[in-house]
Formats: structure tokens, C-alpha cells, sequence
């Protein structure tokens, strides 16, 4: 059984990759590489697996992976420069691909239940997922 | 008056039974962008105090949806308040060449010295369409900054002249 729960919170991010000449990350990322960067509002969908409990009918107390996520996630990324504020992307592009990973690599200790995937909408229309390092089929329940 | 909402393609909004045929036209556009709140008069502790995780020094930011309501007529031979594709032109001149992917802080010009609150950035767009609509009359405009908040500047006196 799967549990899916929504979390969101509000970042800026700049994407310009120091291996690149300043032309080149302009070509690659546009808009995106304006030096003063710009923001979303992120939307991650955490994806946890586990059995029912018998006792409580719960595969995690919702509660519990809130504290969690709430802790390892939305403290660390909430109203902050995900470039400045954030140490794993201070070598590292935050491109919403690698935010799924920083943020799936936070979770996947949570103690309570299996963490499956983490999906991120960055806008209405951009969403990224990862599962760890292989993808299984979009859907699939394991 | 009754009123009786209509949609063909995008919201409309007809009055009924009064002695207008005022019609309604909303276009909806989003743009991304970064800010921070922080005024200078204040100290590092009041504006920590006042405006919390928004004073963080390297800002933050959000996915602005914009809505833009014009007020008009139909023209009796085209059907239209005004044609949507000068609408969405002047939107993007206007609002997301000015505001999309920047730091609205340090960007902007139009909020140079104000903090870009959402009900900052709502009045200053407000100032920079009215006078570009010349079909029809720019009834409203509400800016999300979220899903959950909103600021929007009226006409009829509810808006900012």
C-alpha cells in the first residue's frame, strides 16, 4: 500500500553552472540564468509504501512523516535562496532534477514506512519525479 | 440585477435585466520571480520581527498567477471587448517582460523603493495597464501569489487612480 501526501513551500533558485562560460549558460538556460534569479512556488508529493497497521489501519500516522518532511525539507528550503542557502547546491545546479534528488536523499531515512518517490511540481506545468536510481513504471504500486 | 455567468473559451460575465450588456473579459497569465521584504527604516530585529522568513537576505520566490478582468461592449461586428491576442501582447510587455524569471527587489523599476508585497506589485501593475487598455476599460486585477493569497486592485473607485 502506497501513501501520498502534498507539501509545498516557497524557494528562488538561479540555474547557471560554473563549468560553463557565461555564454553557454546563457544559451542553455535563458531566462532562467538572470544573475538575480527568480522563484517558484514547489509542490513535492512524497510517496511512502508500507503494510497497514492492524491496530490503527495506517500505513504511517500522517503526523509523523509531517514532522519529518516539515524538519529535513520545508525548514531547510521554505523562503530561502535554494543557491544560497542550501549547501548541497552551492557546487551543484538546482535544477528542479536535482532538487528531487536533495530532497528524496533527506527523506529516504524517515524510519516509519517505505519512501518511494518524490515528485516535484515546480510550475503548473513542469513536474519532475525521482524513485531512487531506477524509475519504475509511472503508477505502478509495488 | 441578476447576473448570469457565460463561458465560451474563457470566463465571461454578463449582467441581465439592467440597462448594460457590460461584458467581463478575464485573461490569465503566470510569471515566476523572486523577492524579499525588508525596509530599510526599520532595524534588523523589526524586520525580522515584522515580516519573519520573508526578510531571509537572499529572498525567495513564487509562481505569480495574474488575472486581468477588462470591462467593455462587444464590438457589434466582431463580437470581441477587445481582440484577446492584443490583450495577451500587452501582458507580456507589460507584465512578464518586466516581472518573468527576475528578482522583483532589484529588477523592477517600477518597485524601486517599495517593498514588493503582493499588494505593491498588484497596484503597480494595476498603474501599468490601465493606460494600455484603450478597448474597452481594465476592470480588475488580481495577482496570486499562491494559490491560497491574493491582492486585486477595482475600478470604480475601489482601485487606485
Amino acid at each position: 500500500m502506497v501513501f501520498g501526501r502534498r507539501y509545498r513551500f516557497a524557494a528562488s533558485h538561479r540555474l547557471h553552472s560554473e563549468k560553463l562560460s557565461e555564454e553557454e549558460n546563457q544559451r542553455i538556460y535563458g531566462k532562467c540564468n538572470n544573475p538575480y534569479g527568480h522563484g517558484h512556488n514547489y509542490v513535492v508529493e512524497v510517496r511512502v509504501s508500507g503494510p497497514v497497521d492492524e491496530g490503527t489501519g495506517m500505513i504511517v500516522n500522517l503526523a509523523d512523516l509531517d514532522k519529518f518532511v516539515e524538519r529535513e525539507v520545508i525548514e531547510a528550503f521554505d523562503h530561502k535562496s535554494l543557491n544560497e542557502d542550501v549547501e548541497a547546491f552551492r557546487a551543484t545546479v538546482p535544477t528542479t532534477e536535482n532538487l528531487c534528488k536533495e530532497i528524496y536523499e533527506r527523506l529516504k531515512g524517515f524510519p516509519l514506512a517505505k519512501l518511494e518517490r518524490v515528485r516535484i511540481e515546480e510550475t503548473s506545468n513542469n513536474t519532475f519525479e525521482y524513485a531512487g536510481e531506477e524509475i519504475p513504471d509511472c503508477g505502478s504500486v509495488q | 440585477m441578476e447576473r448570469a455567468c457565460v463561458s465560451s473559451g474563457y470566463p465571461r460575465c454578463i449582467e441581465i435585466g439592467g440597462q448594460t450588456s457590460m461584458v467581463y473579459l478575464t485573461r490569465k497569465i503566470e510569471f515566476s520571480a523572486s523577492h524579499l521584504y525588508h525596509n530599510p527604516a526599520l532595524s534588523a530585529e523589526e524586520n525580522r520581527r515584522v515580516f519573519g522568513k520573508c526578510n531571509n537576505p537572499h529572498g525567495h520566490g513564487h509562481n505569480y498567477t495574474l488575472e486581468v478582468t477588462v470591462a467593455g461592449e462587444p464590438d457589434p461586428v466582431t463580437g470581441m471587448v477587445l481582440d484577446l491576442k492584443e490583450l495577451k501582447t500587452i501582458l507580456e510587455r507589460e507584465i512578464s517582460d518586466r516581472m518573468d524569471h527576475r528578482f522583483l527587489n532589484y529588477e523592477v523599476e517600477e518597485l524601486k523603493g517599495q517593498i514588493p508585497t503582493c499588494e505593491n506589485i498588484v497596484r503597480v501593475i494595476w498603474k501599468l495597464l490601465a493606460p494600455k487598455i484603450t478597448q474597452g476599460r481594465l476592470h480588475k486585477v488580481r495577482l496570486y501569489e499562491s494559490a491560497d493569497i491574493f491582492a486585486e486592485c477595482c475600478a470604480n473607485g475601489a482601485g487606485p487612480a
